[in-house]
């Protein structure tokens, strides 16, 4: 049934998606906005539902009622007529045999038949006329064998029963009984059809003849049109009523579903604000039937949940205090701890060497934990909701310089060199400094550690929505469905490697829910033995929505890329086989000044080797490289 | 380089660790250990530097910071486990030259306390004037229409700075490494909470500022716009 109704729903939706005038284009719409009208609300489809079903019931009720009423009428009628004709058939014969009544025509000659009886005919039929009550005409009148040859109903006839019959038609009327009617045989009565002339419209009646006395016969004519009126105007009457009813009754319908339908309404309503986050949306309760228990749900419901997020809300709250206590509680025993660290490792040569190895060791574990002390706080803060954003308008191609730094100088160590790739103009977003420079310190540090010796390549690019800086490497690349686990927390690529930069395993981790904080991505792509690239996408403004990204993920020119804009910057080739040791990057003791690494909490800083390292150079060379 | 400076940190272990290490330097330490005797000692001792650590019993290290800087423009060195924008603000809005997150290193201490403590006398007299602003350099006064403004020693290090090259437009780091003496980069926080503190004293608007004003995107320059 379903798929006739839809395989004609499709051709009627073919045949109207042909080219039509503009009227049918409303008319169509029209249509759709009622089928939409039906389909969204239930209290229309009950009061459609309503009319149609009880238009259907009285229907077919009135056509029954009609039926029995025209049945009852017309056997009403006809026993009146047929009353009444006895009665007057009663009488003529009474008057035929009475001494001076009607002549006995089979006694009377031939050529004296119609003079003879006329005046006596037509003094009976005026006695038999109607006398108000029901309408008829009679005819009194020889039997035809009686009848003279030009005989055309002589003066036995009396219309004045019946008014309003126009005078022309009387005469003819008679002719035509006295054609059908052949009282000889036997009485007759049948329904018959005055119709005569062509100007003149037919009358039906009942038409009752019978024989009587000496060759007379005796003709009622009873008009249909006083019943016909009657049923007419019951007709009219009980099509008005039924009408009436019908709509009363949509109306009743239509108040009936209101006492339903306004209740869910309103719980729709209520369900929506809830949602909204107006936790304090309750329902009235009247009652104790079905809506009062809706009612009833949805407060309980609703208060449950203002509830629940209160606890939430609250514990998210003791959280956030707890690690603000622990952080505080944490940091000044450590803080001691580093500074006599600090001190013995400043005067390792005058211990024994026992000593002096020890103070060695104490020094690098102690910034290996304080770096992992910071990443697991800063992390935590992520997962108790409260980190904040401090964006402001930079220069990403500034951050994407100040942060490569110490990257800088591990790449020197090994011999290779970071390339940047930056556009002329400055590529402005609102983005929290202080974490942009973290994810780029990072990924600069994994791509140069795991670049197997080979040079890292930064590219910057911008457009109107979003910056993106990507960071490729040339070193072992990530396996497939690696992209997606480098950044678990703690997670390594290959357990067996050995730490050479002392990462938390946190760093990545940091990153991507920097990144996300800005409502921006962290995505990463690798092939094995071909490298790797990270690529940092934000949206330029606080609260801008990303869609797409200004540089592609996946370098290689010939695969299936990820996304399809195409920056048209070719990427180098970077190796490195990603580990998890996406770590903060190291801090690196800046003996000239306070370097910002270690003395900030918040940037995951590692632990390098502890040697210093010179600074300085680095930074501005770089600058000249990349604007050069 | 004088020497004097004050520890005011509950910590005892802290403390103690703190002043080997600055007598390892050459300073001189003192130490209190709760804020409501912070000013007391620190009037008796006149220190060239004060370490402050802000989480203090008794009175609260924001505080001992206001009171301190009510009464002297000596540096101090905020020393904080929090490194909160809101917090970091408060506290150099209170008075705070710089600040540094527990836990940091020595070195970075020492860099950072002898950075405050360099101040190098400029020889020859020199009147900057800036909107309605004059600035005697060597005297270390500013003044606006006659009336004196009191600004700490490394406000008005800042506003010489951005004075000197008017109309010149400074970068944060630049900023850094001329006023603070911090060649890497550091949390440019800082140059922001003072560029407010500054304009709170000397602008007539600090909503509105024409002496101390912001070129979106790059920094901070010193004249009217």
């Amino acid at each position: 049934m379903n798929e006739a109704a839809a395989t004609v729903g499709a051709r009627y939706r073919g045949w109207l998606a042909r080219p039509r005038p503009a009227v049918l284009t409303a008319l169509r719409r029209s249509l759709r906005q009622v089928r939409d009208r039906y389909r969204h609300s239930l209290q229309v489809r009950v009061v459609s539902a309503t009319l149609v079903l009880s238009a259907v019931v009285l229907s077919v009720l009135g056509y029954i009622l009609m039926q029995h009423l025209v049945a009852r009428t017309y056997t009403t009628m006809v026993q009146t007529s047929q009353a009444i004709a006895e009665a007057g058939l009663g009488t003529a014969q009474f008057r035929a045999t009475t001494e001076g009544g009607l002549v006995d025509l089979s006694q009377t000659p031939a050529n004296s038949i119609s003079t003879a009886s006329s005046k006596d005919m037509r003094l009976l039929a005026q006695d038999l006329r109607s006398t108000g009550g029901t309408p008829y005409a009679v005819l009194v009148a020889p039997l035809p064998q009686y009848q003279a040859a030009d005989f055309s109903g002589g003066d036995g006839v009396d219309f004045a029963g019946i008014p309003k019959l126009p005078a022309a038609m009387t005469k003819e009327m008679t002719a035509e009984w006295l054609d059908r009617v052949d009282v000889a045989l036997f009485p007759r009565q049948e329904w018959a059809s005055m119709a005569v002339g062509a100007s003149l419209r037919p009358v039906p009646g009942l038409l009752i003849g019978a024989p009587f006395g000496g060759g007379y016969a005796l003709y009622y004519f009873f008009p249909l049109a006083a019943a016909q009126r009657t049923i007419a105007s019951i007709q009219q009457s009980l099509l008005v009523a039924g009408i009436a009813v019908v709509f009363l009754l949509a109306a009743i319908a239509w108040l009936v579903t209101r006492w339903v339908v306004v209740p869910v309404r309103l719980a729709v309503h209520g369900a929506k604000r809830l949602s909204a986050g107006e936790l304090n949306q309750r329902m009235e309760v009247r009652g104790s039937d079905e809506l009062a228990a809706l009612a009833n749900s949805f407060n309980e419901m609703a208060a449950s949940l203002q509830d629940k997020l209160q606890e939430l809300e609250e514990l998210s709250q003791v959280q956030r205090q707890f690690v603000s206590d622990v952080s505080h509680e944490l940091r000044t025993p450590l803080t001691t701890i580093k500074i006599a660290s600090d001190v013995l490792y400043a005067s390792r040569n005058e211990l024994d060497q026992a000593a002096a190895r020890s103070a060695e060791l104490m020094q690098s574990q102690l910034e290996r934990f304080e770096s992992l002390l910071t990443d697991l706080l800063e992390i935590s803060r992520y997962d108790a909701n409260a980190a904040t954003l401090d964006a402001e308008p930079v220069d990403v191609c500034t951050i994407v310089l100040q942060s490569a730094d110490i990257a800088q100088h591990m790449a020197e160590r090994r011999g290779t060199k970071i390339e940047f790739r930056l556009p002329a103009m400055p590529c402005v977003a609102e983005v929290d400094r202080r974490r942009v420079e973290r994810i780029l310190r990072n990924l600069l540090l994994n791509a140069v550690e795991h670049g197997e010796d080979k040079d890292t390549v930064v590219t910057v690019a911008t457009d109107s929505a979003a910056v993106a800086v990507s960071v490729r490497d040339f070193g072992v690349g990530l396996k497939p469905g690696e992209e997606q686990l480098v950044f678990d927390r703690f997670w390594r690529a290959d357990p067996a490697r050995a730490r050479t930069s002392g990462g938390t395993g946190l760093g990545l981790a940091i990153a991507l829910e920097d990144a996300r904080l800005h409502g921006g991505w962290l995505e990463a792509w690798g092939e094995p033995r071909q490298g790797s690239v990270f690529r940092l996408t934000l949206p330029r403004t606080v609260g801008g929505e990303l869609h797409g990204s200004p540089l592609p993920l996946n370098p290689l020119p010939l695969s299936t890329g990820e996304d399809g804009i195409d920056a048209g910057v070719l990427m180098g080739a970077v190796v490195a086989d990603r580990a998890d040791d996406g770590a903060s990057g190291p801090a690196l003791p800046d003996p000239a000044v306070g370097a910002a690494a270690a003395g900030h909490e918040g940037e995951s800083s590692g632990a390098a080797s502890p040697g210093a390292v010179p600074s300085g150079a680095g930074p501005a060379a770089s600058e000249v490289a990349a604007r050069g | 380089m004088k020497g004097r400076v004050l520890v005011v940190d509950d910590d005892a272990a802290l403390a103690e660790m703190l002043g080997i290490v600055l007598r390892g330097e050459g300073f001189e330490p003192t130490f209190v250990a709760d804020g409501d005797r912070a000013m007391e000692v620190f009037r008796d001792s006149k220190p060239d530097l004060v370490l402050l650590d802000l989480m203090l019993p008794g009175m609260d290290g924001i505080d001992v910071c206001r009171q301190i800087r009510a009464e002297s423009g000596v540096p101090i060195v905020m020393l904080t486990a929090k490194s909160d924008t809101v917090d970091v603000v408060l506290g150099l809005e209170s008075g705070a030259d710089d600040y540094i997150v527990k836990p940091f290193q020595s070195k970075v201490l020492i860099a950072r306390v002898r950075a405050r403590l360099r101040r190098t006398d400029d020889p020859a007299p020199e009147t900057l004037a800036i909107g309605d602003v004059t600035i005697d350099v060597a005297g270390h006064s500013v003044q606006r229409a006659g009336e004196p403004l009191n600004l700490t020693p490394l406000e008005f290090d800042l506003l010489v700075a951005l004075a000197r090259k008017p109309r010149q437009v400074f970068t944060r780091e630049v900023l850094l490494e001329q006023v603070w003496g911090y060649r890497h980069a550091a949390d440019t926080r800082l140059v922001n909470v003072h560029v407010q503190r500054l304009r709170a004293k000397i602008e007539k608007d600090p909503e509105r500022p024409e002496i101390v004003v912001t070129v979106r995107g790059v920094g901070y320059k010193a004249g009217p716009g």
